[in-house]
C-alpha cells in the first residue's frame, strides 16, 4: 500500500512547563487504512514520546479517544485520515479542563453520571437464586438505543449550554437517566428526578441538538432530553389534576 | 508531578459563530422573535377593536399598508422556517412505537405538516372575505 503524508497540528500543554497550551506540528506518513489515532500513535512511537493522550480499544467501543479534529468532536479511532485534508488540527475535547496535551479532566462528568443513579433500581431486591429480572423484547426495544452510550464525552464537547454553564447535567448523563427510567425493571425515576427534572437538569437544555449530531453511537441524547421534558411536564400537571396519585 | 489543569474559555457572545450547526440553532431561535412581534401586533388590533369600529378600521388601514404588509411577509417567512425547524425535530421529542417497531420519523413530520395545512385552510375559510 502506498504511503501519503499528513501534517498534524497538535495542542500541547505541559502543566509543569507551559503557562498556556501551544501547538506543535508533526508530519506523519500514513497508509490508506489509517485513522487519526494511528497517526497519533505513530507520533508517540516514532517522533515524540512526551505526547499524552487516552486510547484503548481502537474500535469505537471504549470511548477513550475522543478529541477535537479540526474543531469537530470525534473519536480519533473512528476518523479516517484518507477523509481528512493534508493538514489537520488535533485538540483535547472542548468544555473540559486540559490535564496535559490531549488528556482532559472528566471528574465533572463522572460526578454527574453518578448523580442520576445510572443503574436499575428494582422494586424489590431479589436473591441471586431467584433468577433474573425478566423483560420482553418489546420492553427492551423502548430504551435499547440509549444503552449504546460509551461515555466518550463528545456530546459534552459539542454542547454550547454546557460550555456556557457547567452546572448543566449534560447530554450523556440525562440520556442514561432516560434509559433507566424507560426500563420496565426500574422504579428509580422519582429518585432521579431531583437531579434530572431540575433547572440544571433537562430544563437547561435548549435543544441545540449538537450532542446527537456528534454522537458516534447514534444514542441521540437530544431526543432523550426532550422526551424527559414532556414526561416531567406531564408529572407537573398531573400533580394538580390528581393530587392523590403519587408517582 | 503537580496538577494544574488549563481551562480553555469560550466566548459568551460569539460562540455560535464557531460552527454552522450553532448558526442554524440561533436562526431557529431568532425566528421566534418575529412571531412574537406579530402576536403583539395582533393584540394591539384586539385592543383597537375594543375601542370601537373607527379605531379598528384605522388599525386595519395601517396593518394593510406597505409597512404592515412587508412586515407580515417577513414574519410569515420566519414563521414557516420556525415551523419547519420544529416539525423536523418532533420525531425526537415524540417517538411513536407499535410493539417493538418504531414509526419512521418522516411519518411523524408529515403528520405535523398535514395538521398545519388543515389548520391553515380552516382559518382561511373562517376569515371569509377579510383575506
Amino acid at each position: 500500500m502506498s504511503e501519503r503524508m499528513i501534517e498534524l497540528e497538535v495542542l500541547r500543554y505541559d502543566p509543569e512547563q507551559d503557562e498556556a497550551p501551544r501547538f506543535q506540528t508533526y508530519t506523519v506518513p500514513y497508509r490508506e487504512d489509517w485513522v487519526v489515532l494511528d497517526a497519533i500513535n505513530y507520533v508517540k512511537d516514532e517522533l515524540d514520546r512526551t505526547l499524552s493522550y487516552r486510547w484503548s480499544c481502537h474500535m469505537a467501543v471504549c470511548g477513550s479517544c475522543g478529541m477535537l479534529i479540526d474543531g469537530e468532536p470525534a473519536l480519533s479511532c473512528h476518523t479516517f485520515l484518507r477523509d481528512c485534508p493534508d493538514k489537520i488540527r488535533i485538540e483535547p475535547l472542548q468544555n473540559f479542563p486540559v490535564e496535559r496535551d490531549l488528556v482532559v479532566v472528566m471528574d465533572d462528568f463522572m460526578d454527574k453520571l453518578e448523580s442520576v443513579k445510572p443503574y436499575v433500581v428494582p422494586k424489590e431486591e431479589k436473591n441471586i437464586d431467584d433468577g433474573e429480572y425478566l423483560q420482553t423484547p418489546a420492553e427492551l426495544a423502548r430504551y435499547k438505543q440509549y444503552t449504546a452510550c460509551i461515555n466518550c464525552l463528545l456530546c459534552y464537547s459539542a454542547c454550547p449550554q454546557y460550555a456556557l454553564n457547567d452546572s448543566f447535567v449534560g447530554p450523556a448523563a440525562l440520556a442514561i437517566a432516560h434509559r433507566y427510567n424507560l426500563d420496565s425493571r426500574d422504579v428509580g425515576r422519582s429518585a432521579r428526578d431531583d437531579v434530572v427534572a431540575s433547572n440544571p437538569g433537562i430544563w437547561e437544555c435548549s435543544f441545540v441538538g449538537a450532542c446527537s449530531e456528534v454522537c458516534p453511537k447514534s444514542v441521540d441524547p437530544a431526543a432523550a432530553i426532550q422526551q424527559t421534558k414532556i414526561a416531567s411536564t406531564a408529572d407537573y400537571f398531573m400533580k394538580f389534576l390528581m393530587p392523590w396519585k403519587r408517582k | 508531578m503537580s496538577r494544574r489543569p488549563y481551562v480553555r474559555e469560550i466566548s459568551g457572545t460569539s460562540w455560535w459563530l464557531r460552527h454552522p450547526r450553532y448558526v442554524r440553532y440561533m436562526a431557529r431561535e431568532i425566528s421566534a422573535l418575529f412571531i412574537g412581534i406579530y402576536v403583539l401586533i395582533l393584540m394591539a388590533g384586539l385592543f383597537r377593536l375594543s375601542q370601537g369600529e373607527a379605531a379598528y378600521e384605522e388599525f386595519l388601514a395601517k396593518a394593510e399598508g406597505p409597512v404592515g404588509m412587508i412586515f407580515a411577509i417577513i414574519a410569515m417567512v420566519f414563521a414557516v422556517y420556525h415551523s419547519y425547524t420544529w416539525f423536523q425535530v418532533t420525531p425526537k421529542a415524540m417517538p411513536l412505537m407499535i410493539g417493538s417497531k418504531r414509526i419512521p420519523g418522516s411519518f411523524i413530520v408529515a403528520a405535523h405538516w398535514i395538521g398545519f395545512a388543515i389548520a391553515s385552510v380552516a382559518l382561511w375559510m373562517l376569515a371569509g372575505d377579510r383575506i
